[in-house]
């Protein structure tokens, strides 16, 4: 049986949302993803004179993951996960936050220096789209794993039309 | 009654370090490392942090050693490390119609837009034990890869092509939003319970359990004949809204598995027969939990479909009671420590009774006799 797709129902993510912020949620994402190594280095290499101090801390703790019944009905809480926060400050006041799956305090912190870089000029763009170009080639790369993976299904030919 | 005993210190202290030299094992054999069992033996991961409740694959490995590979004593201790950590925030809910599929597999259309992805699978494989994995040295299989990744967005199976014909129940309340989302790990569960409460229940209920809760339900004991629509596993991006920022950031992504079941409904007298869901959610890999979880589900609707109940799995307050191990296994193992004086007193009540009924016994018996001696003989 074939089955036909509906047409696609409506986001529920807000549209309204202004460019500034979309472009600090999209490198806020790039950052969750990229491993502490990779930061420090980076970090170190090009804005080891940066001054700052923390606003807050790296700490560890929880978010409540949650769900749909049915992906697209009620609300439910799964289950938790390990997330890490740091917030800091650079010297000319501009805040940087970062929220981290998993509990990795350097990741955070410098995910959070690296939120202030780009919101006070943009300094780690280059840095940012390299991060995010690599990410995307690990997805696609997996996901032509998985591809390989798709059943083709053909009909044999019975011959009772003949 | 409990009653503290002293006097065990040094043996309980000696008994952790045989535990730890036990847990070791040889030491002619390569210790283990945690991401050795966080990367070889991701299922049981899997298995504990969605039991566990936290989502975390490297304390998922450690409770996982800790527990010389008992995966509820693993359970356990994810249970307890997650009370130590404050709660940041309640994610958005997930996206699982934007999953990055792994696999992603119906039941009920051959052909679908997509396609059936079967990803990394144990079906079909011939269960024959694989001998070149004892063998060190053999270089495993890679995978293939395909010219073209999957299909970015693929259509749900329940919602986008049977809804279509208005075959199959809408989710009630799907837009309800303001409704306060049930969270029996702050509150204590009241019965009857709404289906919120019964998902987080199942998702973090003990995998046999269910499973055999589910099974049970095709076997006959619940009215819930059912097709797998849709199974996809893969990876969602997970956001939360800080209230310092005021806005929706995405924090990383996190494997989850996904079962939507069709059961068959026969109408009432105010609606056409249509299809009904049941629904699993679970974290990581995890099939088997995912179907059986939405089995229980369905079943659970009975109140909601003005279905009689008819089985255990229908039974919301014995499925959700029973279903968390460890709890279960608190109480079952907690019958193995010390009850000394518990037991004291039945020994006592047990001695007594037993000289009772001896006493009673002796008493009929003299009356017997007495009795025996003041009738006339028989004849003989």
């Amino acid at each position: 049986m074939t089955a036909q797709p509906a047409p696609q129902s409506g986001s529920d993510q807000g549209s309204n949302i202004n460019p500034a912020t979309q472009a600090r949620q999209r490198w806020m994402a790039v950052l969750a993803r990229t491993d502490h190594a990779i930061l420090e280095q980076e970090w170190q290499n090009h804005f080891a004179d940066v001054q700052w101090s923390h606003l807050r801390e790296p700490q560890i703790g929880m978010v409540m993951v949650r769900g749909r019944a049915g992906g697209a009905g009620q609300r439910f809480n799964l289950g938790e996960m390990t997330v890490t926060r740091c917030a800091i400050t650079l010297s000319d006041g501009t805040v940087g936050h970062a929220y981290v799956k998993g509990r990795d305090r350097i990741q955070a912190q410098y995910a959070a220096l690296f939120d202030a870089i780009m919101q006070r000029d943009d300094a780690a763009s280059d840095f940012i789209e390299t991060l995010a170009n690599r990410q995307a080639e690990a997805k696609r790369e997996n996901a032509r794993k998985v591809a390989a993976t798709k059943v083709d299904f053909f009909t044999l030919v019975r011959g009772e039309d003949e | 009654m409990y009653v503290a005993v002293k006097g065990g210190e040094r043996a309980i202290n000696n008994a952790h370090r045989l535990l730890a030299e036990k847990r070791r094992g040889d030491r002619d054999v390569a210790e283990i490392e945690t991401s050795q069992i966080e990367q070889q033996l991701s299922l049981s991961v899997t298995r504990v942090m969605a039991e566990g409740s936290l989502y975390d694959r490297d304390l998922a490995a450690l409770a996982i050693k800790q527990g010389r590979g008992d995966l509820i004593e693993a359970i356990f201790l994810m249970r307890a490390y997650r009370t130590t950590l404050p709660r940041f925030a309640f994610s958005k809910p997930v996206k699982t119609a934007e999953m990055d599929i792994a696999r992603r597999i119906s039941a009920t259309f051959k052909d679908l837009p997509g396609g059936q992805i079967l990803g990394p699978t144990f079906d079909y494989t011939h269960r024959l034990l694989d001998f070149t994995l004892m063998a060190n040295g053999e270089e495993p299989a890679t995978a293939h890869t395909a010219d073209h990744p999957v299909d970015e967005t693929m259509p749900r199976v329940l919602d986008d092509l049977l809804n279509y014909e208005g075959l199959i129940q809408d989710e009630p309340n799907p837009t309800n939003d303001d409704a306060p989302v049930a969270d029996l790990t702050r509150e204590a569960v009241k019965f009857p319970a709404d289906r919120d409460l019964r998902l987080q229940n199942l998702a973090r209920g003990d995998e046999g359990f269910v499973l055999a809760l589910g099974y049970s339900t095709q076997r006959g004991y619940a009215n819930s004949h059912a097709f797998v629509g849709e199974i996809r596993y893969g990876s969602v991006a997970v956001e939360i809204e800080p209230e310092e920022l005021g806005f929706a950031i995405d924090i990383g992504d996190i494997e989850l598995t996904e079962c939507e079941t069709v059961n068959k409904f026969k109408g009432s007298k105010t609606k056409l027969p249509q299809f009904t869901r049941g629904y699993g959610l679970v974290f990581g890999q995890n099939e088997r939990k995912s179907i059986s979880m939405a089995l229980v589900d369905r079943a659970m609707r009975a109140r909601e479909m003005g279905e009689q109940v008819m089985g255990p799995a229908q039974d919301e307050e014995f499925v959700m009671e029973h279903s968390d191990n460890v709890q279960a296994t608190g109480f079952v193992e907690h019958i193995k420590l010390p009850h000394y004086v518990d037991f004291q007193g039945e020994l006592e009540l047990v001695r007594r009774m037993r000289a009772e009924v001896l006493e009673r016994l002796a008493k009929a018996d003299a009356a017997d006799a007495k009795n025996a001696r003041s009738q006339p003989e028989a004849a003989e």
